[in-house]
């Protein structure tokens, strides 16, 4: 490292302040870019899906196996419900609340995970289905595929929270932050209607 | 209004103790300090460079005499895939963000990004990427058959990617690789973003933000909503490859345009990717050796925004000779000729700018002149491109390549090395050699002419881009023979550039803290800056807060 040569640093310190100066919390602009990023993964995934609908050479077709999630979709969307409360319960300091609302946002996450994962058994097993099938086997299960993985990402740092939680380690300060883990959550959510709309109505 | 007092902070650099060399090592791989982040991003960059610089190199040497063999056509293909992706992914956008990294948090008055440690996860993560794809010359085939480099072309159009035309994991390499530079890429942009919006200090409104910010800002919208589908076509093709899905498998029904698609809404967007960032620097250079305040803020604001925009609905010009259709051709010529109109106005208000002003040829002014020139020919070669009759003419020509090696080098990389001349005194407190700047200058400015002027002419004489040699007698001998010349010139241009940078470090003279007498926040700090840039955050009343300072009798915020 060379040496610096010691320099006064002239910082203007008191001009006009434009009061109150605030600006947006970086956790919630953060979490925004990450959704407007993710959204246009799954945008490509989606128009793959769309774009390949009806031209598999080989079956099975999915109006011979699909069959609507309709269980694991009131599990999953309900559950952005919970997670809402959640936050609004760390807000008002009711830390009891938010932990039940949190475990209720895991179990209900957790059943949905386990619906999709008792189609993907039927749906190899029995159907004899996999990505290396056809056109709808490959969009099919890379686009359920990484709404899945995205729930297993965001079950994690759910469980995470729900132990800090339990252990008493979440207070009300860490509203805001919890927030921004909500945001994941309802975008979570809503790429499953989209999800839903295309593979199991549009599609079938 | 009153005067702004002014604080006098002594500052103690923790970098005059000597230290034992692996504890500086040890620092900076752990560093997630900007500054340090961001001069690690460009020293990574460089080595790609001239990595790249190399291959382009080779290929010239190949190109230069008909019927040459001094390369194999493996070779050859595997060398363009490499400078491809190496000049895009490896040096274009890791030096571009070298650049935000070092220069946003200074410019809006912040102490650091709004993430120090997601900041070094994309750095690191990139160079990873980097190495990877390198290490695919020795792992390509497995360890023992070296030279296995990827050979798809960095477009890696399908079906050429499938198992069946690529065997090998060289692919895969490259796969990765793009992959892992987009998640870096993604990651960065992400936290340009937060930190222009959520860490600009006091009185900094966004209608008072340098220009600079004001760029990155657009430039990291566009790589949230461009990278990623590249990254999800990546995911895609490594499906296809590893687990036998049929996203690009025409035997199954699949389509390979669907993965022009793709790779080109990644593809176009990203040239204002690159282009961004180098008017930005444009945008702080031209006014300060103009010796004038920026003309038309607001509308080079909104020419920027506009850009982000329209950018994400062109990419189909690279495809008109796909067979698109006719009203798909015209909806992409349309689109792709209305982005001029922006671009147009950026270019009248850096001429406006320049007008009347007292202008100091100064070396980085000189590089931007060179870049506002060429700047004008490489969109009239686009819009040339940009008319599909026209396009299915010279579509794959050495035409195109020539067009777009304006853009990326007559454009961005002048640009950028304006922009090293500029702020290297901040960085290091040194000035750089202004004589060996004009050697580079110079060799530079006509090594890029020799090679590209040159090089639109085979291509209008109908020589195709990709072939690794020609047939003597069809008049591209004497021109591939000046664009090799060419190339050389701006090798040795880059030589001169790397040997000032390491020798004015030591021997430049001092530079002190304003040396270009200019007006954003980052003059305002010692240099190089110490690790928390600002001992008491600043509060800012004008778009030239520096000039306010400096001027106490005719400041600025008096016209805001």
């Amino acid at each position: 490292m060379m040496t610096t040569v010691t320099t006064a640093s002239r910082i203007p310190i008191d001009g006009p302040i434009e009061t109150p100066w605030k600006l947006p919390y970086r956790g919630t602009v953060g979490m925004a870019c990450l959704i407007i990023a993710e959204s246009a993964i799954f945008i490509i995934f989606v128009v793959a899906y769309i774009y390949y609908i009806g031209k598999s050479l080989s079956g099975p077709t999915p109006a011979q196996v699909l069959e609507l999630p309709i269980f694991g979709t009131i599990c999953l969307l309900s559950s952005s419900i919970f997670v809402h409360f959640a936050v609004s319960n760390l807000r008002k300091d009711n830390l009891r609340g938010c932990t039940l609302n949190l475990a209720a946002t895991v179990l209900l996450g957790t059943i949905f995970l386990a619906t999709t994962a008792r189609e993907w058994y039927h749906l190899i097993h029995d159907e004899g289905l996999t990505i290396k099938t056809n056109l709808f086997g490959t969009t099919y299960y890379s686009l359920v595929g990484l709404h899945a993985t995205h729930v297993v990402v965001g079950l994690i740092m759910l469980s995470l929270t729900l132990g800090l939680s339990l252990t008493g380690h979440v207070k009300e300060e860490h509203s805001e932050k919890l927030e921004v883990l909500s945001l994941y959550w309802h975008f979570v959510d809503a790429v499953w209607v989209v999800v839903f709309l295309v593979v199991y109505v549009l599609g079938r | 209004m009153t005067t702004t007092p002014v604080l006098e902070a002594v500052d103690e650099t923790l970098e005059t103790q000597s230290r034992p060399p692996l504890n500086v090592i040890y620092e900076w791989l752990t560093t997630v300090d900007h500054k340090k982040i961001g001069l690690m991003y460009i020293v990574y960059a460089l080595i790609f460079l001239v990595i790249a610089g190399f291959e382009a190199i080779l290929m010239r040497i190949q190109l230069a005499i008909p019927n040459n063999h001094f390369v194999s056509p493996q070779v050859f293909n595997q060398l363009f895939t490499m400078h491809g992706t190496t000049m895009v992914f490896f040096m274009g956008m890791p030096i571009l963000f070298g650049m935000g990294n070092y220069l946003v948090p200074l410019m809006i008055g912040a102490r650091d990004m709004a993430f120090p440690r997601l900041n070094a996860f994309s750095f690191w993560i990139s160079a990873f990427a980097g190495l990877l794809l390198y290490f695919s010359y020795i792992g390509g085939s497995g360890l023992y058959a070296a030279g296995s480099a990827p050979d798809v072309g960095w477009f890696a159009y399908a079906p050429l990617t499938s198992k069946v035309f690529s065997p090998g994991h060289s692919t895969d390499y490259w796969t990765l690789a793009v992959f892992l530079s987009g998640v870096g890429s993604i990651g960065t942009a992400l936290n340009i973003v937060t930190t222009i919006l959520c860490m600009r200090c006091k009185g900094m409104k966004m209608s008072r933000m340098p220009l600079l910010p004001w760029l990155y800002l657009v430039m990291s919208g566009i790589v949230f909503v461009a990278v990623s589908p590249l990254t999800a076509a990546q995911i895609m093709l490594t499906l296809d490859r590893y687990l036998g899905a049929h996203f690009f498998d025409t035997q199954a029904g699949g389509s390979a345009i669907l993965w022009m698609h793709f790779f080109w809404i990644f593809g176009h967007p990203e040239v204002y990717v690159l282009v961004l960032p180098a008017f930005a620097f444009a945008n702080e250079i031209i006014p300060v050796f103009s010796r004038k305040a920026m003309f038309g803020y607001p509308a080079m604001v909104a020419a920027s925004v506009s850009i982000g925009f329209i950018s994400l609905s062109v990419w189909a010009h690279h495809m008109f000779t796909a067979g698109l259709g006719p009203a798909g051709n015209t909806f992409f010529v349309f689109a792709t000729m209305v982005i001029s109109v922006p671009t147009g106005i950026k270019i009248f208000n850096w001429l406006a700018t320049i007008w009347g002003g007292k202008i100091i040829f100064a070396v980085p002014m000189m590089f931007m002149i060179g870049f506002l020139f060429q700047f004008l020919i490489a969109g009239l070669t686009g819009i040339m491109l940009a008319a599909a009759p026209f396009n299915w003419q010279l579509s794959a020509s050495y035409f195109v390549v020539a067009h777009f090696h304006y853009v990326l080098v007559g454009a961005i990389v002048f640009s950028l090395f304006g922009a090293f001349y500029f702020w290297y005194p901040k960085v290091t407190g040194r000035m750089m050699s202004e004589t060996l700047g004009k050697w580079h200058f110079w060799l530079f400015l006509i090594g890029f002419h020799l090679t590209f002027d040159f090089m639109h002419v085979p291509g209008i004489l109908g020589m195709p881009r990709r072939i690794y040699t020609y047939e003597a007698g069809r008049g591209w001998d004497t021109l591939n023979l000046i664009v090799g010349i060419g190339a050389i010139f701006q090798a040795a241009g880059t030589i001169v550039l790397v040997y000032n940078m390491i020798y004015s470090y030591f021997k430049g003279k001092e530079a002190g803290h304003d040396p270009w007498d200019a007006w954003t926040l980052e003059w305002s700090v010692p240099s190089p800056p110490p690790s928390y840039n600002f001992a008491i955050e600043p509060t800012v009343s004008s778009r030239r807060p520096l000039w306010d300072l400096k001027h106490p009798e005719d400041p600025d915020s008096d016209y805001e």
